[in-house]
């Protein structure tokens, strides 16, 4: 099984930004739109994968004309290949990325390819099939891939949970809170590990361990819940070695249109405060001011100047997820299937997506900058597990290399996104049919932007590469792994997550060398903040642009290609050195022998035709 | 050649170095105390200075700067602080000529003074009068300085501004050019046939002499024909004294240095590229169609009958569009301050787009492509034309070749095609940047390495002599005039694979691909357009080209992107060979501003420790330990005694950036090494995002009911 599981993605290397965004496809050329597959009875299919039907199928393909071909579906996905032509036209799409399937065109209408369907996707593409008008030639296959693209509409089990796929590195282990925490160097004097949420009990969308100051008993924080949205109090989610501050996150405060007022939630903050004795503790509100004002109608509000006396309230203008999902289907607008040509930049301009990331990034900045002067933070929204989440991972992403290193993000994602209760499945829709659910929007796909960003802006510090990136948001929609399946914690746990279903960081774990970025410079002790001004924020083209066949990336860049060149170059003299300091400690006649025939010792087929400038 | 004669012309005043008031001159004796003075190169002559003069930081909103003594020479504007330089920022990438704080007069943009808080630009009327408070001074390699003269004495401000502004504003003849008073020499041969023999001169052709260009043409298989008659300048003063024309060209004399079809190079299947300057008009159409008969024929006689023409001026913004978009353009990177730069952050994209630059840019370069589409597809002949046939015809011709040729992707190969395309190509540098402005130049596909192209431009006080002939002044490409050898290194692109002359073609892998057309042609076309019965002239050879085109570009000028489209995607689908041809991605996408020339003395976007510099700079260094151990191997091979130490390990660094400290984006540019660790937070947020729609006040629960207590 482990073997079977493996050959996918082992070809995936080759094609690092392929069309097929699994990896499944294994030609060496990037999105060229489609490459060489086995026959289709040969795809390999993942364990667990079931065929449900094949059906001869026209695919309009936006960048080239009408292929006719064969479309496969299984309770996986959705994979078409070409009949008729040479050059050959592949689709791998797994059935999660679905978003929507519609029929177009009805039994009578006329011109080419009028009468199929469309399916729109959650990763920036739309695919369109037309089929034979006579006998209801879709009707199966409409029902079909409804059913499987949605299954939790129709009362089936997700493909993570049918999934059989085995690997040797357990993922669901990756992430110890414990563990993290000690890291960190908590528990200490000043912050203490309170189980109080063990059964849920305090928050169903918080964790089982948290961390609060020391000093507040475990009936403080009882009082402090009732003041915060859905009870989500202020809790550690970073500890600064140095200078003891710390990030704290949580939702907002119920203050309400009467603006009540609650002495624990106070008191709890000032604790917060005192804890490395910051004069002034800072509370980040990700919204814009009118909003935390407008949140007071429903209960909500922000913390008042009058209240907390020893805080600092700063507004970070980061505007609500249906503003972000509206901004980026505007983006999709403008770059699916044609990239607009006469304005592109200012199309991109107006559909404000990089200006919303430069709020973000810039919010971060802010909290990181707090922070690494000493002064611990509280960072929350409305409910704290969207634009909170953005913010605290960001910023530790920003003040802790560890959270750069391939296992370290792992962990930053379990922690704030998982751990915290990012409602993935409400943002993403796993198998749900309900398209238009106000629920929905791209809130991780953006904070995976911001660290797109920063990787561009700081391509030595991060140790995993774009890949693994595009991989993440792959999956996150795929529902071939657990990881970003529920809303939180708690309902994981009772959907029995952990031992049902495989973690994506199994798959990632089991090959990390796809992951690498070769450029990796370890610098522990490093702050970064990356420029989050337009001049250097640019499109995340290979992610949000990468069906498109014209807006082609190389297979691999060519600094990266010569780099890792060089590398294997360079070993290779150490070693011919070596050989040779070896032979000179030998008589001479061996080391006469061995210096006459170092050309023909060169191993190496990719070093014979490679030269260096000199 | 060149424009020497238009360039006397326009100078009203006398032309000798003698627009030097006496008095400007500062004698010795008056030596003010403790006064520094810049080192002046030789034949430099220092005119006025003063002090105190306080220079604002830029990157700093509190309005603070450094004191010292501001100098005009004949060649600079230069600052001096007062404060001893505190730590010693080794700048690596460092010009000898001129630092940080100085500013070749050719430099000079715009002045502006600002006079009871109000800015003004300074033009000759002001000088007399009052002198501001403050002089701001835009360079043309978009640095900003902003100066205090409030501290001085009056009269020393008075007499500094009034010598900075004039100057730097105030028509000079062309001998008042610093180059002819610099006595420099970078070697101990002075005389151009010594230069010669020397490494660089060896490798950039220079196409002043026959050889170089029978040199060419052999090395292009080119079958031409090579016109000497020019030699002293007897056909035209707007041609070179050497040039290369289609074989079947007879009489050169009945041309009048006009319409003459220039040949650029030859594709290997025999087909070449020309370029041509309308014909000359006279009253007679019939001898201008014969003229157009014969160039177009002597073009077509050049390979199996066959060309393209086209006329760049119909089909290419022309010179003064270019000139005011670039005017809009660089407007975005002469930010004075903090608050300035985070303003104009948020209407970025659409500011760039407003300005047309790139859209410029990506024109030319489709142009191009579409050139070479018919070079390497079609195999015909193409004959671009264009009025003057030394603007946009050297843009095109030398895009077209950077694309074709990979020796003109070599360092020395680009040197040389700036040299044939650009200076022996006649193209008006003096008129384009001389006259207070700079006709910038061509796109560069990201060829060699950092500098080169831009430098090669923001020496305007040389280059308009490199070719000039008997004088003795070295030209721009003896970069040891102004670089050390460790700066030089920064113009080779450690990504570049020489060709392996066995087997198959290695990579090499410039810039990625999406970099490919950066690009910066800039004019500065002073003249007001073209008017009356000249211009009705032009228009009837317009319409005549037009009726006369044998196969011109099919369809109608901006139709053609469909086919070019279908080259490009057909190279793109060809396995990419960097010592084969290249073509640029034109996707808007894919076309992106030039960072390390545009925004380089932009603080805020400096990215500490970040940047493409952390990677190059890994390159760098795993580049010479390789280096290294090759040649420990080499010498160990060689000397089989071999007792021989490890020393030279990480000896001889090819480049050794300064691993241990934390370089910024804009390395090697930024002078500003170490800045406060703070970050840098973007101001001015509120204003910017106003998000009007209703989803704006939407919860983010939509079922939320927030309903504790």
């Amino acid at each position: 099984m482990v073997e079977e599981a493996n050959p996918a993605m082992a070809s995936a290397p080759i094609a690092p930004y392929n069309s097929s965004p699994l990896g499944n496809s294994s030609s060496p050329n990037a999105s060229r739109e489609s490459l060489k597959m086995e026959p289709l009875a040969d795809v390999a299919m993942l364990p667990g994968e079931e065929r449900v039907i094949d059906k001869d199928i026209i695919y309009i393909c936006p960048f080239n004309a009408a292929v006719k071909g064969k479309v496969f579906i299984t309770n996986y996905r959705l994979y078409f290949k070409n009949t008729d032509s040479e050059m050959p036209v592949t689709l791998d799409v797994p059935l999660g990325v679905i978003s929507r399937v519609e029929k177009m065109g009805g039994a009578s209408s006329r011109g080419e390819n009028s009468y199929g369907l469309e399916i729109t996707c959650k990763d920036m593409r739309n695919l369109r099939f037309a089929l034979k008008q006579e006998g209801h030639s879709r009707r199966d296959i409409f029902e079909i891939i409804f059913k499987y693209a949605f299954p939790l509409s129709h009362g089936m089990q997700l493909f993570a949970f049918l999934s059989q796929e085995k690997y040797e590195e357990n993922g669901w282990n990756v992430y110890e809170a414990m563990e993290e925490y000690r890291r960190q160097g908590v528990p200490n004097s000043e912050w203490r590990i309170t189980f109080i949420n063990k059964n849920y009990e305090l928050c169903d969308t918080y964790p089982t361990i948290l961390v609060v100051p020391y000093k507040a008993t475990d009936e403080d924080l009882k009082r402090v819940a009732t003041f915060r949205s859905r009870c989500r109090i202020p809790v550690l989610s970073w500890f600064h070695k140095e200078n003891h501050a710390v990030i704290t996150r949580c939702s907002q405060p119920l203050v309400g249109m009467s603006g009540k007022r609650n002495k624990d939630d106070e008191r709890y903050l000032d604790l917060i405060r005192e804890a490395n004795g910051t004069t002034k503790l800072t509370i980040y509100d990700a919204r814009p001011n009118v909003n935390a004002v407008a949140n007071k109608a429903t209960g909500g509000g922000y913390e008042g100047d009058d209240a907390y006396q020893n805080a600092e309230l700063v507004f970070l203008d980061i505007h609500n997820i249906h503003v972000m999902r509206e901004s980026l289907k505007k983006l999709k607008d403008i770059v699916y299937p044609n990239v607009e040509e006469s304005h592109w930049l200012s199309s991109l301009e107006s559909t404000h997506w990089l200006e919303h990331i430069k709020l973000v990034l810039s919010g971060a900045i802010q909290v990181a900058d707090k922070v690494s002067s000493g002064s611990s933070v509280v960072v929350h929204c409305s409910d704290g597990w969207d634009r909170t989440a953005q913010l605290t991972s960001l910023s530790m992403l920003m003040l802790d290399s560890y959270y750069r290193t391939l296992r370290g993000f792992q962990v930053l994602l379990e922690k704030e996104w998982i751990g915290f209760g990012h409602k993935f499945a409400s943002r993403i829709g796993h198998g749900d049919k309900n398209h238009a659910d106000q629920d929905r929007s791209p809130i991780f796909v953006q904070f995976i932007d911001c660290v797109w960003q920063m990787t561009k802006q700081f391509p030595t510090a991060f140790e995993f590469n774009e890949r693994l990136l595009v991989v993440i948001l792959d999956h996150l929609y795929s529902c071939r792994f657990g990881t970003f399946l529920y809303n939180c914690e708690s309902a994981r746990e009772s959907n029995n997550v952990r031992a049902k279903t495989v973690s994506l960081w199994s798959s990632v774990n089991s090959d990390t060398s796809l992951y690498i970025n070769p450029f990796y410079t370890p610098e522990s002790s490093r702050v970064l903040y990356p420029v989050a001004s337009m001049r250097h924020l640019e499109l995340w083209v290979t992610y949000y642009i990468r069906w498109n066949p014209r807006i082609q990336h190389q297979q691999q860049s060519p600094v990266e290609q010569r780099y890792k060149e060089l590398l294997v170059l360079r070993d290779q003299y150490l070693k011919k050195l070596e050989e040779l300091q070896l032979s000179d400690s030998t008589p001479s006649s061996t080391h006469l022998t061995n210096s006459s025939t170092p050309n023909a010792a060169t191993p190496n087929q990719h070093i014979t035709h490679l030269q260096t400038p000199f | 050649m060149l424009s020497l004669g238009s360039g006397g012309a326009k100078s009203t005043k006398p032309s000798f170095v003698s627009y030097v008031t006496p008095e400007e001159i500062k004698s010795e004796k008056d030596p003010p105390k403790q006064e520094k003075h810049p080192d002046l190169l030789p034949g430099e002559v220092e005119f006025c200075s003063a002090n105190p003069i306080l220079k604002y930081t830029q990157d700093d909103l509190s309005q603070r700067g450094v004191f010292g003594t501001l100098f005009c020479t004949n060649f600079r504007v230069t600052f001096i602080s007062d404060e001893k330089p505190q730590e010693k920022t080794d700048k690596t990438f460092k010009n000898k000529l001129y630092g940080e704080n100085d500013i070749p007069l050719m430099c000079v943009d715009h002045i502006y003074g600002v006079y009871d808080e109000k800015r003004k630009l300074i033009t000759g009327g002001l000088v007399k009068n009052k002198y501001p408070s403050k002089m701001i001074i835009h360079c043309k390699d978009l640095r900003v300085f902003q100066f205090s003269l409030t501290f001085s004495k009056e009269e020393d401000a008075k007499k500094i501004f009034q010598g900075i502004a004039h100057h730097c504003l105030e028509e000079k003849s062309l001998k008042c050019v610093f180059a002819f008073s610099y006595m420099g020499t970078p070697s101990p041969g002075t005389d151009l046939s010594f230069c010669r023999e020397m490494q660089w001169k060896q490798e950039t052709v220079m196409f002043d002499s026959p050889e170089d260009w029978t040199q060419e043409m052999k090395r292009t298989k080119a079958n031409c024909r090579l016109v000497t008659e020019n030699e002293n300048f007897e056909l035209s003063q707007r041609l070179p004294k050497y040039f290369v024309i289609p074989l079947t060209i007879g009489d050169l004399f009945s041309y009048q240095g006009k319409g003459l079809p220039i040949w650029c190079w030859s594709h290997y299947s025999g087909c070449a590229l020309f370029k041509a300057s309308f014909p000359p008009v006279t009253q007679e159409d019939g001898d201008f169609q014969k003229h157009l008969d014969t160039m177009i024929n002597a073009v077509a006689h050049n390979h199996l009958y066959s060309v393209k023409t086209e006329d760049l001026s119909e089909s290419l913004p022309n010179i003064q569009d270019i000139q005011q978009s670039y005017n809009k353009f660089k407007q975005f990177f002469l930010i004075e301050n903090s608050t300035d730069f985070w303003l104009s952050d948020v209407k970025w994209f659409s500011s760039l787009e407003s300005s047309g630059w790139l859209d410029i840019i990506r024109q030319c370069l489709q142009k191009a492509v579409e050139v070479v589409e018919c070079l390497e597809k079609d195999n015909t002949n193409v004959l671009i034309t264009e009025e003057e046939g030394t603007d946009l015809c050297c843009v095109i011709s030398s895009l077209a070749q950077i694309m074709l040729d990979p020796y003109y992707r070599t360092l020395m190969g680009f040197q040389s095609l700036v040299q044939k395309e650009w200076v022996a190509g006649c193209h008006a540098f003096l008129d384009r940047c001389n006259h207070l402005h700079q006709k910038d130049k061509e796109v560069i596909i990201a060829c060699s390495f950092l500098p080169v192209s831009s430098d090669a431009i923001l020496q305007p006080e040389k280059s308009p002599l490199a070719q000039s002939g008997p004088l003795s002044c070295p030209t721009v490409w003896d970069w040891s005039v102004q670089f050390d050898s460790k700066a030089q290194n920064f113009f080779f692109n450690p990504l570049y694979l020489e060709k392996v002359k066995h087997d198959r073609a290695v990579r090499k892998p410039h810039k990625p691909k999406h970099q490919r057309n950066l690009s910066l042609p800039s004019t500065a076309f002073k003249t007001p357009p073209k008017k009356g019965f000249f211009k009705d002239e032009t228009d009837s050879l317009k319409k005549m080209l037009r009726v006369k085109r044998l196969s011109r570009w099919r369809g109608s000028p901006d139709a053609p992107t469909a086919t070019t489209r279908e080259f490009f995607e057909s190279w793109q689908h060809r396995p990419l060979d960097y010592h084969g041809l290249l073509l640029p991605c034109l996707d808007g996408p894919a076309v992106h501003i030039w960072m390390q020339r545009y925004l380089r003395w932009i603080p805020e976007v400096y990215i500490l420790g970040g940047g493409s510099v952390a990677v190059m700079t890994k390159l760098m260094e795993l580049l010479s330990q390789v280096q290294d151990l090759k040649r420990v191997l080499e010498q160990r091979d060689s000397s089989q005694a071999a007792k021989l130490d490890h020393r030279p390990y990480f000896q001889h660094r090819l480049l050794s950036f300064d691993s241990s400290g934390r370089l910024s984006s804009s390395f090697p540019f930024a002078y500003t090494c170490y800045r406060s660790f703070k970050p840098i937070i973007p101001t001015g947020l509120m204003q910017s995002l106003m998000v009007t729609d209703s989803l704006a006040s939407q919860e983010d629960e939509a079922s939320s009911v927030v309903s504790f207590v």
